[in-house]
């Protein structure tokens, strides 16, 4: 698993009282006016001048005697030696750690746009916080301007990412200005979407690729609302889907699967074909092990061998009504044979890996393998490696 | 939320969307004396289907109004099918037509371009972004000169007003030349074309000079499939006393085709298989073994891999288990007669629907809607004739109808109501149309309740339509 942000060894910079986020360059020839805003990643003794930052890694930390002189730099440990041309990074105002907030080489970056939600979602990956950090939305703001235009799809989460309304609005509005070929993929329980006011901006901003990806747990409204711990959610989320369809969005239903969904998963994927059937995409997804799945994982676990053929006959309804389906998060020997045209490898690029099950596994490189909190936190006892 | 007694101690429940389930008696008192607790399964199953919803909730009534909407959608459109009845010559001589005639008199029984141009005018006033019009007879092929040239002016008229335009010839295939394959090619015409099943049964149901209609089939079916691609012919099937006790042969004879289909059809209560004492060779029950039968082994099929489907039963699926609606003339509501598809005969009456003008032929003129050369556009489209048939059939007003749990999958059919019972409306418990159809959509869902593979199946079929 890569490590995304932490402590560095030491850093030499300049007293600012903010957080400085940096495209990080490996040109040594980069033109001079670009590097006045840019971290050099240093590989050798063969330093260029006049970057604004300087990065080392521990391992060749006796450099920093080639950098020019009065530079500011930071020595990271070997954790980050993935860093990489056009990666956006931030540093911490206290001088003391670095996140990585954006990997040109990954095909889904997320954005965090506030940690604020008001859902409780028994399997949240991301407990929520219910403090003002509007820090981020200005954070995301500056880092959609250092993000290459390249770049095929960015992810906007929370948290929940609508709850600062118009200022959300503005952040899709930046991407699709600087981003203009870079789809957008927004997280979001759905429920703003309810103000058809709200609905009517968003569709305004005419983004040419952007799709709101909304979960809908159960196909009761009272086990949706206790899933995700807030009343009247499904109802508000089922509003926001209508409202978003009415004016030409598109939407995708995301359904993760573990013991307090299983149960009427047929049922939903009945309820999707009947009612939601205009929807552009539905994401069956395995359960992920981190944040309070842990704390509630008894009534959360729910071994993917034991719901396989109901994961089976959700996928059949769905295609059944024509609709597009994936099913994310599942590991390949865990699933039925029938599953395999709507299989998709992973969910994310940094989060794979697999156990020791999988060693000699003819299909390890098809298999989207586990979160890395799932080889840590449990997994299913039925793996069964193909030979 | 509407009910319909199955057996004793069950109701079917079902909704305006056309959403349903099953429910026992006892279950139902509770549900309606609000005992049932939010903990029960059922209770999760109604408020799935907003039958139940609570104080607050503000999304079923929304989902249901939509679903209602995406049913009636196809209203707005009003007429697609527009057919022309090119001629009624023929050179078959079918016991159950309701209308051929064995005849060399073009005068009388030919359709003129001056009728056609006219007819042409009709069809573009409907304001259906899709029109399809389809040649009937008599054999069509008769008269293809006619055929040709009202193609040749849609497709000119069509030039400038950009309608999505499709033409279907229905056929016996039986005097199919290159010239009118090359024909349909050029302008993407499809057949439609009529098979009873094996070769002695179709020839004794198609009697035709030289006793050889199947072999004429066969081959126009082959060369057709060649010339326009395999799916552009299809084939509808009619049952007669003959065919009761062979459904699988007739099946396994469409399968062996390679259609992947079949309409187990009933005679209709029109020309001469009312003169001919054909329709009333057998009664509903009768076809409604033969046709349970038939499904049976059909389901059998799919379940050992082969995509075969029932038609009429697609249909109905589809009304049950989508919230899209077919826009299957029989099965609308209101009556797709004159709204779903109008007629232009060869001498020039309009009427609404391929069973008014054989009624017509039998002497009886209560849907013929007007001239084509004498009547305006909305003479004939509001005339009386036309809007009490459709007012007076209305299902959700009609006796038994308007209580009745199937209702959002059954049609309206004054045509044939009128044929048989005198009145558009009739009273149901006599009809025979309530009778088939009340018995198939309970036997669906029975069919559906007891066996989750059969629901699967069925729901791809539902999809297809
Ligand atoms: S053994 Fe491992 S690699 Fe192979 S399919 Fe199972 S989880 Fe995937
Ligand atoms: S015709 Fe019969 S089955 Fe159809 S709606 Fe009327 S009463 Fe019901």
């Amino acid at each position: 698993m890569l490590k995304l942000g932490g402590r560095v060894v030491e850093i030499k910079s300049q007293e600012v009282n903010n957080n400085e986020l940096f495209s990080v360059s490996t040109k040594e020839d980069l033109p001079k006016v670009l590097r006045a805003s840019r971290a050099f990643l240093v590989s050798d003794a063969d330093v260029p001048e006049g970057f604004k930052h300087y990065l080392i890694l521990e391992s060749v930390a006796h450099l920093i005697n080639a950098l020019p002189v009065n530079s500011e730099y930071t020595v990271l440990p070997q954790d980050y030696s993935y860093i990489a041309d056009e990666d956006v990074i931030r540093i911490s105002k206290d001088k003391s750690s670095i996140r990585v907030l954006y990997r040109a080489s990954s095909p889904n970056n997320g954005i965090l746009i506030s940690e604020q939600c008001n859902h409780y979602c028994l399997m949240c990956s991301q407990p929520p916080k219910a403090i003002d950090d509007s820090w981020l939305l200005a954070e995301a703001a500056q880092l959609i301007k250092l993000i290459p235009q390249y770049t095929r799809e960015i992810i906007f989460t929370g948290g929940e990412p609508t709850l600062y309304g118009g200022k959300f609005l503005d952040i899709l509005r930046l991407a699709k200005s600087y981003l203009p070929n870079t789809s957008v993929h927004i997280l979001s329980n759905g429920r703003s979407f309810k103000s058809d006011a709200f609905t009517k901006s968003y569709s305004l901003i005419d983004h040419p690729d952007m799709m709101v990806g909304i979960p809908i747990y159960s196909d009761d409204p009272a086990q949706h609302d206790y899933i995700v711990q807030a009343k009247e959610a499904f109802d508000e989320a089922i509003l926001g889907i209508l409202n978003l369809k009415k004016y030409e969005q598109k939407v995708e239903v995301r359904v993760v699967l573990h013991k307090q969904s299983i149960g009427r998963l047929r049922q939903l994927c009945e309820f999707i074909g009947r009612n939601l059937l205009f929807v552009d995409h539905v994401a069956l997804m395995g359960l992920e092990m981190t944040g309070f799945t842990r704390a509630n994982l008894d009534e959360l676990w729910i071994d993917p061998y034991d719901y396989k053929d109901t994961l089976s006959d959700a996928v059949k309804i769905l295609a059944g009504y024509g609709m597009n389906v994936s099913v994310y998060n599942h590991q390949l020997c865990l699933v039925n044979d029938d599953i395999a045209p709507y299989y998709k490898k992973s969910i994310s690029d940094w989060k794979n890996e697999y156990v020791e099950e999988c060693d000699g596994c003819k299909r390890l490189s098809e298999c989207g393998g586990f979160f890395s909190s799932g080889v840590q936190n449990g997994y299913s006892k039925k793996l069964t490696a193909f030979k | 939320m509407e009910l319909g007694k199955i057996r004793r101690g069950f109701f079917y429940s079902l909704n305006l969307s056309g959403e349903f389930t099953v429910v026992k008696n006892n279950e139902l008192d509770r549900v309606v004396n609000h005992q049932l607790s939010p903990d029960e399964p059922l209770y999760s199953d109604l408020r799935s289907r907003q039958f139940i919803y609570e104080l607050n909730d503000k999304a079923p009534i929304q989902l249901l109004a939509l679903k209602v909407r995406t049913k009636l959608s196809r209203l707005a459109n009003f007429t697609n099918l527009h057919i022309f009845v090119v001629t009624l010559r023929c050179d078959h001589s079918c016991p159950y037509c309701q209308v051929s005639r064995q005849s060399e008199d073009k005068a009388a029984f030919d359709m003129t371009k001056e009728m056609a141009d006219k007819g042409l005018d009709l069809v573009f006033r409907s304001p259906s972004p899709a029109l399809k019009i389809e040649f009937q007879g008599g054999e069509p092929l008769l008269n293809f000169e006619l055929v040709k040239y009202i193609v040749l002016e849609a497709e000119k008229r069509n030039e400038s007003l950009g309608r999505d335009l499709a033409f279907v010839i229905a056929t016996t295939l039986s005097l199919l030349t290159d010239e009118v394959l090359d024909f349909c090619k050029a302008h993407n015409i499809y057949l439609s074309s009529s098979l009873d099943g094996v070769e002695e049964l179709h020839n004794t149901n198609r009697p035709r000079a030289g006793k050889n209609s199947y072999q004429k089939f066969i081959e126009g079916l082959d060369k057709a499939r060649l010339s326009l691609g395999f799916n552009s012919v299809s084939a509808l099937m009619t049952t007669t006393e003959q065919s009761l006790p062979q459904v699988k042969s007739v099946i396994d004879e469409y399968l062996r085709l390679g259609f992947n289909g079949i309409f187990l059809r009933p005679l209709s209560p029109y020309g001469f298989a009312i003169k001919t004492k054909k329709y009333r060779a057998y009664n509903t029950e009768r076809w409604l073994d033969f046709y349970k039968e038939g499904l049976a082994y059909i389901i059998e099929l799919n379940k050992s891999g082969i995509r075969f489907t029932e038609q009429y039963t697609s249909l109905i699926l589809t009304k049950m288990l989508t919230s899209n609606d077919p826009g299957f003339v029989d099965l609308m509501n209101p009556s797709g007669a004159g709204i779903a598809a109008i007629v232009i005969n060869y001498d020039g009456g309009v009427y609404a629907s391929d069973e008014s003008r054989m009624l017509a032929e039998m002497g009886d003129e209560s849907f013929r809607l007007g001239h084509i050369e004498h009547n305006t556009y909305e003479e004939i489209m509001l005339s009386d004739k036309l809007l009490d048939a459709l007012e007076d059939s209305f299902t959700l007003s009609v006796p038994m109808c308007s209580d009745c749990a199937f209702e959002p999958y059954c049609g309206a059919e004054p045509v044939y109501h009128h044929a048989v019972y005198g009145d558009t409306v009739a009273r149901k418990p006599e009809s025979e149309f309530c009778k088939r159809n009340m018995a198939i959509f309970k036997h669906l869902i029975e069919l559906m309740r007891s066996d989750a593979e059969t629901k699967q199946i069925f729901l791809g079929w539902a999809n297809r339509c």
